[in-house]
């Protein structure tokens, strides 16, 4: 046994109807280490941490936290047991002030003046260095800042064991790198960190150690120093490395010649400024630039999915109105929203009544698809995208983050777009259903279908992209294609400053 | 196809109906043992010499056939805005009311003119019902508040629409609405029942309803950007109640051949409420099974008629119906029937399970 070893799970097994989704799984943090656990999507991370946080409970296996065997049944015994979690969503209050969203809910304090602890909450905010002020309302706080509060509260509630799910999901570097600060911060002060991103550049950054889970099993522990990259996402995935690289060896960028499908001049809505746009048949394009940078809003504004401020728009030369998105489906425009909980998916429907969903708006009220027709187009889908689920009746909410997204890229495909935009299709999803992806965009163009994507990492859009829009500050600062499309031009030009 | 529903169903897969239909068995098991004779029909004579179906049970099924109507509207409003509409009794009475007053102008009542009153009763209820819809759809108020207003004022319209009376209405049509059609055994409003059922089906089958609503009531922000027009299928749900709304108020003043605004159908709304609950539809809206709702809306029903036959007062009943309630409602909950599954887990597990649990403790 190591003598600095703060959390040991032995055996952990968890059964859910249909899926095994942990098998035997062993898992150790040590005092002040960051360890990254790896895995794709359905690989057992999510459960493993919901066990871990009394959320699930576990089948068999056993936890010891510091040598004693514990039980958590409730988040409140993982509390207790020093056990801390910060979730991808933030689970704070925005309307309440940074302080108060330090302390609401613990015993401790019910009857704590508010001085008192406003002074408490900005010593511990000066000692981790984090910018805000113990009296500012959280809500006002950006997203790094208010992810940083969560740590601070877990902190100070004495953990010893914190657990950050997906917590750079929705930040942009500058934020990142802060967050990072805040880690190797506390990892000095002997608290183990348990980090779960998608971002394989960012475990290389911050983490000491790597676990990889696939399939609800264990891979294994490896230092990281002495992972490769390559091999890391091997072990992820298992196989199709070698594809993996031919993929990223990169297409070469040549310029789209072909009859121009969508142009709009002027076009604005309530969150965009004024913008020309413009794409051709079969050509996949990409919005890039900060988050803030207004390239949601952008393909947003194309969709009419905000409300709609002025500008001719033009498909296939002739003139159309797009002020809602059943205009801009009927017009052969289909659009995979960028939160994929909140816009995407239907979570109580079933998988096939979230495949149809878009196909019957267009078809009409009056057309309903039949329910065997409906079948016939599910099972069509779910075997041509692979999708992962118990049934075609299954709830679409009870499948994994990446499946998820194929269910709605299977609702837009079925409706056979002439033009498709994709916002974040591979956000919080795993490395090899990204892929999987991005191989369906460039078979789509083949097609002779127009594809906006977007993605906050930039070598995926490199892969698939002939021609990148670069934003900053809600404007185009450029557009850049052919040779110029490579990392480093694409983050000179967002950055701006020197690039002409 | 049935086959595999036979055995869906043998496999305990009813779903949200396992509850409402429970209780039910429950409810005529219960019967049977305190009387065996309670669910006897018979046929006989009534006062205007028709052969009828006659018994508790036929008194059951008629007797709710107001409620299952308003239920069934309630489910789709209840789906597809996640709050319910508190206005439909005092919207009945303005239905019932414009019932009336048509079938009082002028001399002599006919079929047309039953139809022409019944139309405008409908008329009437929808556009109240759009009222509704619109402060909901539009306005983005909760649905109990935006239909507090016509709750408050709306037995007050019915009773300016007949000038403060309560005018009866005679005429063999109405009586053979409110009871029995010459040679036909059962009771009309159960007929009426059955028919309004069929409606809805076919309106399920024959345009994109049933999908359109559960997506606007379980994501509205995912339905709009599939180009679902969220608030017409929120407006469309308080003009379909509407309609509900003017059957419920017309086979109600049927019944009794008058329309009295401040009795007829008083308190309704809250059973109807209460039937989309037991019908395990979710009041935040989302999923839903009509068939469900009707099955609570009989519940309800059996649940009075049997504490009424067990001769406990009427001011007694409610206190008896909440008890019951309660205890559908918290069964139905999915708290408790995850509670349940773990139960039945560690059974199926054997003693192991409580050896485990004793361990903890000690």
């Amino acid at each position: 046994m190591e003598e600095n070893c703060l959390l040991k799970l032995r055996g952990i097994d968890k059964l859910f109807p249909g899926v095994h989704a942990l098998n035997n799984v062993d898992f150790t943090l040590r005092k002040g280490e960051i360890h990254a656990l790896m895995g794709e999507n359905g690989a057992g991370k999510s459960t493993l941490i919901k066990i871990l946080t009394g959320v699930y409970s576990m089948d068999a296996g056993s936890i010891l936290v510091e040598g004693k065997d514990v039980h958590i049944n409730s988040p409140q015994d993982a509390q207790n047991n020093g056990i801390s979690t910060v979730y991808q969503e933030i689970t704070l209050c925005p309307n309440l002030t940074v302080a108060e969203n330090m302390f609401i809910g613990r015993e401790d304090n019910l009857w704590v003046k508010q001085k008192s602890y406003e002074k408490r909450a900005e010593e511990i905010l000066n000692s981790l260095q984090i910018p805000a002020r113990a009296r500012q309302q959280l809500g006002n706080c950006s997203l790094a800042v208010q992810q940083m509060v969560a740590i601070a509260r877990a902190v100070d509630m004495q953990c010893k064991v914190l657990i950050l799910d997906e917590p750079t999901s929705s930040l942009d570097d500058k934020e990142v790198n802060m967050l990072f600060g805040l880690m190797r911060d506390l990892k000095s002060r002997g608290v183990g960190i348990i980090f779960v991103t998608h971002f394989l550049e960012q475990v290389y950054e911050v983490s000491d150690r790597i676990t990889v889970l696939r399939n609800g099993e264990l891979v294994g522990e490896f230092l990281t120093e002495e992972l490769p990259q390559v091999q890391l996402v091997a072990k992820m995935i298992g196989k199709e490395l070698d594809e993996l690289n031919n993929l990223s060896e990169g297409e070469e960028h040549k310029e789209h010649t072909g009859e121009v499908f969508y142009e709009a001049k002027g076009l604005s809505s309530s969150e965009t400024l004024p913008f020309d746009f413009s794409i051709k048949k079969g050509e996949v394009n990409g919005f890039t630039g900060l988050l803030g940078s207004g390239r949601s809003e952008s393909v947003r504004a194309i969709f009419g999915a905000d409300k709609v401020g002025g500008g001719t728009v033009k498909i296939k030369g002739k003139t159309v109105k797009i002020n809602k998105p059943v205009d801009a489906m009927k017009n052969g425009i289909g659009y995979l929203a960028e939160d994929r909980k909140r816009d995407g998916i239907i979570a109580d429907l079933s998988v096939r009544e979230n495949i149809i969903l878009a196909l019957q708006v267009m078809n009409g009220f009056f057309k309903p698809i039949s329910r065997s027709e409906s079948e016939a187009f599910a099972d069509e889908y779910i075997k041509a995208l692979n999708i992962k689920t118990a049934s075609r009746e299954t709830p679409v909410g009870s499948l994994s983050g990446g499946n998820q997204q194929k269910v709605i890229l299977a609702r837009w495909l079925l409706t056979h777009p002439d033009y498709l935009i994709l916002d974040e299709p591979t956000r919080g999803i795993d490395v090899g259903t990204k892929l999987e992806i991005q191989k369906l965009v460039l078979k789509l163009a083949e097609e002779d279908v127009s594809v906006t994507f977007i993605s906050s990492e930039i070598e995926e859009m490199l892969r698939t992209c002939s021609r990148l829009i670069v934003m900053r500050d809600r404007h185009i600062v450029g557009e850049l294609k052919g040779n110029d499309l490579n990392q480093a031009q694409v983050m000179k030009t967002i950055a701006g400053g020197e690039s002409s | 196809m049935m086959k595999d529903k036979l055995r869906k169903i043998a496999k305990g897969g009813l779903g949200q109906l396992a509850i409402p239909l429970i209780a039910i068995a429950l409810l005529v098991i219960f019967n049977l043992i305190r009387d065996p004779g309670f669910f006897v029909i018979g046929l006989s004579h009534n006062n205007d010499g028709n052969l009828v179906l006659q018994g508790n049970l036929i008194s059951i099924i008629n007797g709710a056939s107001e409620l299952a109507v308003l239920a069934m509207g309630m489910t789709l409003v209840t789906a597809a805005c996640g709050g319910q509409d508190i206005s439909v009794g005092a919207a009945a009475a303005i239905a019932g009311s414009v019932f009336v007053k048509t079938l009082k102008s002028g001399a002599g009542i006919s079929g047309g003119k039953v139809f022409v009153a019944f139309l405008l009763a409908c008329i009437v209820a929808m556009i109240f019902g759009s009222f509704n819809g619109a402060l909901v759809a539009i306005f983005k108020i909760q649905p109990m508040i935006a239909t507090l207003i016509l709750y408050t004022c709306g037995r007050s319209i019915a009773y300016w629409i007949n000038g403060g009376a309560t005018p009866t209405v005679s005429s063999p049509i109405i009586t053979a609405m409110g009871s029995f059609i010459p040679g036909i055994p059962i009771p009309t409003p159960v007929l009426i029942v059955i028919f309004m059922t069929i409606l809805f089906k076919l309106l399920f089958r024959f345009t994109s309803l049933e999908l359109f609503t559960q997506s606007v009531g379980i994501n509205g922000s995912a339905a709009r950007l599939n180009g679902i027009n969220t608030t017409f299928i929120k407006l469309l749900s308080f003009i379909i109640l509407g309609v509900c709304v003017a059957v419920a108020g017309s086979i109600g003043v049927s019944r009794l051949g008058l329309i009295n605004h401040e009795t007829l159908l008083l308190d309704i709304e809250m059973d109807a409420i209460l039937a989309v609950a037991i019908g395990g539809n979710s009041l935040g809206g989302g999923r839903f099974k009509i068939s469900g709702s009707i099955i609570g809306a009989y519940v309800i029903q059996m649940l009075t008629i049997t504490l009424y036959a067990m001769k406990v007062s009427s001011t007694d009943v409610k206190a008896y119906k909440a008890i019951v309630i309660v205890i559908l409602v918290v069964i139905g909950s999915p708290v408790f029937k995850e509670k349940f599954g773990k139960f039945m887990n560690k059974i199926r597990k054997g003693k192991d399970g409580y050896l485990e649990k004793g361990a903890e403790k000690a």
